[in-house]
């Protein structure tokens, strides 16, 4: 055997592998053979690098060249020039938006530079399902180190010094949680990672598992250790395959090895880990609807206390923890509490994962310290608005979470001062609007949402939510009335107040923090029937601006209804009594003679 | 597969560390073979080889080899550039196995060049 010389890492996201990965993957290898370069190179697929937009993606090391939107044909001519000749492919390397120099190094974009990897560690690093490569990189050994030289206090200590808070969204202390389901005197006792993201546009969740399985197993055999426990499960939801399949991998590798099971490394300690998978309710997120799925019944919320720390799964005591906060226990054990700690705010410590996605240059996965500003990402690592367009907000926390106007880009991005605004860190996710969206629209749509997936049990959540959702349909329909936004007021703050669990309790966000920062725009379907952003299609009407018709006829082609007339050369018109509002027109017409007001 | 103790997992841990150095991006010295058609032609591919081959040999875990275009001294090839840790790059010309396995054991493996094979010091960077 040769020592080899080039590692061509292969992103095998679940958002690479629908854009072709595996084949890409495969090509690679047989060129790799064709010209007898196999012993020295050596493709690896590993989990997701956060890129999504730009994939499928590849990264060859040690050079850390990085290619992007590959196509199999691409890859014959890459492997003989980068690969045989040694001479790297510009016109395959990433370009910045309204740039034209493309980026060699994957450290030197924009997207990469100020990211700081702590959860995501060993995303685009490792093979996820060789459990020697996550062993290479320290992997398993914060596990030796808790089962041969700390206590249970110890290590629950450890937690505390690092500031850990629950990364579903609640921010809860880790330590204190640990700590309480250790004194109980119940037993069995059992552990849980929720891996049941349900949040559109979320998905650091799937990422972490599809990327580092092993990350999540160690870490729950830490806080197996601290708290007493010998059986845990991980609730993933049906629709995420790829990260099931990972997962069981993983289990079944780390079982192998004596890592999983009983006496692990001869201590005498014993662990076991199997995957629930659930159906994919929104509500089973919460902890201890998503308790009941694994118990199979139907998820359905119950009252708390009794916290499943004290009555959990089959009424023994349950830690329940987030896939983020889980992959954060080994290395915390590793390098010390103080390590973690030394990055973050006063109140939120270490790094957060984001799903940066809407009307932005580059959308992914990114995680960075707590406390950057919403500024910082936006501008920084997604390189602005799409189009060159006016930011408007951007709302934070998932279908759940508030939205944030312009006026606080400066507001760091932390626990606490997401929630003195009006919203949440939630599981992270980060939706970007322009100009172009309709605050309205946007809380009537997560409204929707919400509505759709309330289990039903209390009667404020299911009707309450039902009822707002007529008000702000009404509004974007222009058929809202005086005193309608009061009353939206009212409804949300007692869906709020009254509401069992986490999904009622933060399902009147989207529409308060609307009203709160973008009230005008409320004002102005309401009061002058008029949609601001020129959204909403009862609000607005399309016409034809003589003096930038040239007459070409593009529009008149592709209307469906044909709504629009007018001779070559000469300025169309637009019937209005029969135009549908599609947009077809605007998308046509390439003189921006389309007026939608 | 027998269980594993805390001992087994370091030494696993060492093993599996030689595969993914590369990964890392840390090494005590970068060789660079120049593979441009120019390299190819005059043998760089049996320079590469060698290369390859002598890290195994020496069982180094914190070697890179690496390759590169046509440096532009087209006579001179095969060529190869060492740069070892904090100290400018090296280009070595007209290269043979022999001088290859020499300069190895003097430059990569000590840190000490050998100036009559070498062109000249400088322009290639540690990336």
């Amino acid at each position: 055997m040769k020592a080899q010389r080039t590692h061509i890492l292969v992103c095998t996201g679940t958002g690479c592998v629908s854009a072709g990965a595996f084949d890409i993957m495969e090509t690679f290898q047989k060129e790799i053979e064709k010209h007898g370069l196999q012993e020295e190179i050596d493709v690896v697929p590993t989990g997701c690098n956060g890129f999504c937009e730009n994939g499928p993606l590849v990264l060859f090391e040690p050079e850390g060249i990085f290619y992007q939107r590959l196509k199999v044909q691409d890859v014959p001519f890459l492997v003989e020039e980068h690969c045989l000749k040694g001479r790297p492919v510009p016109t395959l390397m990433y370009t910045p938006h309204r740039k034209k120099t493309p980026i060699p190094a994957m450290k030197d974009i924009e997207f990469f530079k100020y990211q700081k990897l702590v959860a995501l560690r060993n995303r685009g690093r490792i093979n996820p399902e060789k459990i020697e490569d996550y062993i290479a990189f320290d992997g398993y050994l914060g596990l030796a180190k808790s089962l041969t030289e700390m206590s249970p206090e110890q290590i629950i200590e450890q937690i505390r010094i690092s500031g850990l808070r629950g990364r579903g969204g609640a921010g809860f202390p880790t330590a204190r949680k640990w700590q309480v389901c250790k004194e109980q005197p119940n037993s069995p006792k059992y552990l849980i990672c929720n891996a049941d993201e349900g949040d559109p546009g979320a998905f650091m969740d799937r990422s972490v598992l599809e990327a580092d399985p092993h990350a999540v197993i160690e870490g729950m055999a830490i806080g197996a250790k601290a708290i007493g426990a010998e059986k845990g499960f991980v609730y993933v939801r049906m629709e995420y395959p790829l990260a099931v399949e990972r997962m069981k991998k993983a289990i079944k590798q780390a079982e192998d090895m004596g890592l999983l099971g009983d006496d692990i490394l001869g201590s005498g300690f014993n662990f076991k880990l199997s995957v629930a998978i659930g159906a994919g309710a929104f509500v089973c997120g919460e902890e201890s609807a998503l308790i009941r799925s694994i118990e199979g019944q139907v998820g359905r919320p119950r009252q708390r206390p009794p916290f499943p720390a004290q009555k959990g799964l089959w009424g023994k005591p349950t830690n329940i923890n987030n896939v983020e906060t889980w992959v954060n226990v080994p290395q915390i054990i590793r390098k010390g509490g103080a390590w973690f700690a030394s990055v973050g705010t006063e109140g939120s410590k270490g790094t957060k994962i984001f799903s940066l996605v809407g009307k932005i240059n580059n959308t992914g996965l990114v995680e960075v310290p707590m406390g950057i500003t919403v500024r910082e990402i936006v501008f920084g690592i997604g390189e602005g608005i799409l189009g060159g367009k006016k930011f408007k907000a951007v709302q934070t926390g998932g279908p759940s979470g508030g939205c944030l106007p312009e006026s606080m880009l400066d507001l760091p991005i932390d626990y606490d001062s997401l929630a003195s605004v009006g919203s949440m860190m939630g599981s992270g996710g980060l939706i970007v609007m322009d100009e172009d969206t309709c605050m309205v629209d946007v809380a009537r749509y997560f409204t929707n949402f919400l509505a759709g997936e309330s289990c039903g049990k209390c009667f404020t959540c299911r009707k309450g939510l039902e009822r707002m959702l007529e008000i702000l349909t009404n509004i974007c329909n222009g058929k809202g009335k005086e005193g309608d936004v009061e009353l939206l007021e009212e409804l949300a703050i007692m869906v709020k107040d009254t509401s069992m669990c986490g999904l009622g309790q933060t399902a009147a966000n989207p529409t308060l923090s609307t009203i709160r920062y973008f009230r005008d725009e409320y004002d102005a379907h309401i009061k002058e029937k008029r949609c601001p952003a020129g959204f909403c299609k009862e609000l607005i009407t399309y016409s034809i601006l003589e003096d930038k018709c040239i007459g070409c006829g593009a529009c008149k082609r592709v209307c469906p209804t044909d709504s629009i007339s007018g001779e070559k050369k000469q300025t169309h018109v637009i019937d209005t009594k029969t135009c549908i509002k599609c947009g077809a027109c605007v998308e046509a017409c390439k003189f921006d003679a389309i007026n939608v007001v | 597969m027998t269980k594993l103790t805390v001992e087994d997992l370091k030494r696993i841990k060492g093993e599996a560390q030689r595969t993914v150095l590369l990964r890392e991006g840390t090494a005590r010295a970068k060789v660079t073979v120049f593979m441009g058609t120019c390299g190819i032609t005059a043998g760089a591919r049996e320079i590469m080889d060698e290369v390859l081959q002598l890290i195994m040999q020496h069982h180094l875990d914190d070697v890179i080899a690496t390759s590169s275009g046509c440096a532009g001294l087209c006579s001179k090839e095969p060529m190869m550039a060492v740069e070892y840790r904090f100290s400018p790059p090296v280009k070595y010309i007209d290269l043979t196995r022999e001088k290859v396995r020499e300069i190895f054991e003097s430059h990569v493996l000590k840190g000490e060049p050998v100036p009559e094979y070498a062109l000249g010091v400088g322009s290639e960077t540690m990336g």
